[in-house]
């Protein structure tokens, strides 16, 4: 509608004014993944070669994506011939598991190490007949953390971590069994980063698209284990980590039990994020007075 | 014969120059090209010997270019250690005195035929028992000589920083004389806040070296966030002023923290003259002229109106930061 001033004089028509709304949710979890990818093989470089001379790396390969992807920048770190993808299958491992492995080491051309653990691990569970099929995955996933620290050991190599941030916030690992290597590049990537990573990086489709799975126990996902998709859940975990009360999380429109798993998860699990906790009895307690950073 | 310049030009050959007026001195330093150095290098942590090696190999490299030496050159934040020492900073910190000493050491060995140029240097400070973050000023070569150092006043504790638990905020700003006209330092953060770069171009600053150390975070869009806010803010602040603003970024990770170099020359116009790239080492040469600042000025003269204002705006800074009114 036309209006007019006092004076008679016709003001602008509504008509011209394009009304602008600003879309103020973008996508909280893209990254960069080619500046992404650089970033990390130089962290790589620095941590390996710059800081402790070492230059060849041992990386456990499940033929899940982490593990895919870590081998891809390893290989692109320290070149091929340096690295070695250690597949540690265990009796109950899924076949697809194995086939997926040697495909990441076809795909990367890093060197090929296969140990099967079942007879480790059962040489133990043989005094433990019993033991839950949660206690058997922890069983696995300590057993492999032996043979990747001794694969080290006698290369002269590092062991390079594979956990995601999603994981390592649910608490979605077995402590100090998957976290144990020095170094981790994907630490600070939610899982659907590595996905996007992943797909950068040229990993087999397959590998990226198939359900995430620790394979532990026959059959179990990741996501039907943590009652949730990572699709969901990484992003109300950035919004958590960001310090937002469940109550603004849920005013972006977010599932209320969706947000009170997570919470719950992240909650329940501070602990595993952390070394042991130490009695504190001096005035120089180690990482409590006595500070120092890692690399110091 | 190549012309004469500087005084330690004439030194060198004996010769004392005639006086000349202050005026027509300050106009033949300004139309002198001001050749700056911006280094960028990943320090070894805690290890003292190997940074001011590297602090050498810099030199050398200058020395063997085929541009003639910088007459300043500028390192980065803690380039004596590395940044994230936490309470190692008692094993790593010097007086500023026998920080100059070791790098005129360094200077003599890597550049022993360069008479002297001036460096600008960040390291940990130990002084009466206290520890500061600071950078001095000094010109090496022939003629040793301590100009200024600055101790950080904008110490971030806050995420991945913890400064403010293991050393001492400084407590001034200021300005202070070189060949080529005043000059300030601010480190890192101390940049970030606009009003403290005001404070060093009221001080008289023409050129303010920002020694910085800058874990990337943000990896969303072609290049660091954390990059292009320094950008953003050196452009903004160095036109607001009408002054040159000059970057150097520590490169490489300290425990997983990867620090972005982008070491920059942004002139008095805002204008941005120069960058390193983000992650390797590199120098970064660049040559200015100081005359630009006073075109700068002229052309949009916002320092003057606000020297204009000063004494309303310092009353309210000053309400602002006194004691606060009870509240009802």
């Amino acid at each position: 509608m036309k209006t007019t001033s006092p004076r008679g004089q016709p003001n602008v028509d509504s008509s011209a004014y394009a009304v602008l709304r600003a879309h103020l949710r973008p996508d909280e979890l893209r990254i960069d993944a080619d500046l992404v990818k650089r970033w990390l093989v130089n962290f790589l470089r620095d941590e390996l070669i710059r800081r402790r001379g070492i230059r060849q790396a041992v990386v456990g390969v499940s033929g899940g994506v982490d593990s895919a992807v870590v081998a891809a920048l390893c290989a692109q770190a320290l070149g091929p011939a340096n690295v070695v993808g250690v597949r540690m299958p265990y009796a109950t491992s899924s076949v697809l598991s194995s086939l997926h492995g040697r495909l990441v080491i076809e795909s990367t051309g890093i060197r090929d190490r296969l140990i099967d653990i079942s007879a480790a691990v059962d040489g133990y569970l043989r005094e433990e007949p019993d033991a839950s099929p949660q206690r058997l995955g922890n069983v696995m996933a300590r057993m492999r953390m032996i043979v990747l620290f001794d694969q080290s050991a006698k290369i002269g190599a590092l062991p390079i971590g594979t956990g995601n941030k999603s994981e390592r916030m649910f608490g979605y690992f077995t402590w100090h069994g998957d976290d144990s290597p020095p170094i981790n590049p994907l630490g600070d990537l939610f899982k659907t980063q590595v996905w996007q990573l992943a797909r950068h990086l040229n990993v087999p489709s397959d590998i990226v698209a198939k359900p995430a799975t620790a394979d532990l126990i026959r059959g179990q996902t990741d996501e039907e284990d943590l009652g949730i998709t990572y699709v969901r859940a990484d992003r109300i975990l950035h919004y958590v980590l960001l310090g937002y009360a469940p109550a603004d999380i849920l005013a972006q429109g977010f599932d209320s039990q969706d947000v009170a798993l997570v919470k719950r998860r992240v909650d329940a699990t501070h602990w595993k994020r952390h070394l042991a906790t130490t009695a504190v009895i001096s005035a120089t307690a180690i990482n409590e007075f006595y500070l120092r950073p890692v690399d110091y | 014969m190549e012309n004469l310049d500087t005084a330690s030009d004439y030194d060198a050959l004996g010769i004392v120059p005639k006086p000349a007026s202050r005026a027509i001195e300050a106009t033949a330093l300004a139309r002198k090209p001001l050749r700056l150095g911006l280094v960028q290098f990943a320090p070894r942590k805690g290890d003292v010997q190997a940074n001011l090696r590297s602090i050498g190999h810099a030199l050398e490299a200058l020395a063997d270019d085929c541009e003639p030496f910088p007459d300043v050159i500028v390192f980065p934040e803690t380039s004596l250690s590395g940044y994230f020492v936490e309470g190692g900073v008692r094993d790593v910190a010097f007086s500023a005195e026998e920080a100059l000493d070791r790098l005129a050491r360094v200077a003599r060995e890597a550049c022993p035929k360069k008479e002297t140029f001036d460096i600008v240097l960040g390291f940990y400070e130990a002084e009466h028992g206290k520890h500061y973050n600071s950078a001095l000023y000094a010109t090496l070569g022939a003629r040793v000589r301590l100009h200024h150092v600055h101790r950080k006043l904008f110490l971030p504790t806050y995420g991945v920083f913890d400064e403010e638990r293991f050393v001492s905020r400084g407590r001034a700003i200021d300005s202070f004389e070189t060949a080529y006209g005043r000059a300030a330092i601010l480190i890192c953060e101390d940049a970030c806040h606009s009003l403290a770069t005001t404070v060093a171009a009221l001080r008289g600053a023409s050129i303010i070296f920002i020694p910085s150390a800058s874990p990337g975070r943000g990896l969303e869009d072609g290049e660091p966030a954390n990059v292009r806010m320094w950008r953003d803010i050196m452009r903004v602040v160095a036109a607001e002023h009408g002054v040159y603003m000059a970057y150097a970024g520590l490169v490489g990770f300290e425990g997983g923290k990867g620090f972005t170099g982008g070491s920059r020359l942004v002139g008095p116009f805002g204008d941005l003259r120069a960058e390193a790239p983000f992650s390797e080492a590199a120098i970064l040469r660049v040559d200015v002229s100081m005359a630009d600042v006073a075109s700068a000025r002229a052309a949009l003269p916002m320092l003057g109106d606000l020297e204009s204002n000063l004494s309303e705006i310092a009353a309210m800074l000053a309400k602002l930061a006194g004691p606060r009114a009870p509240s009802a």
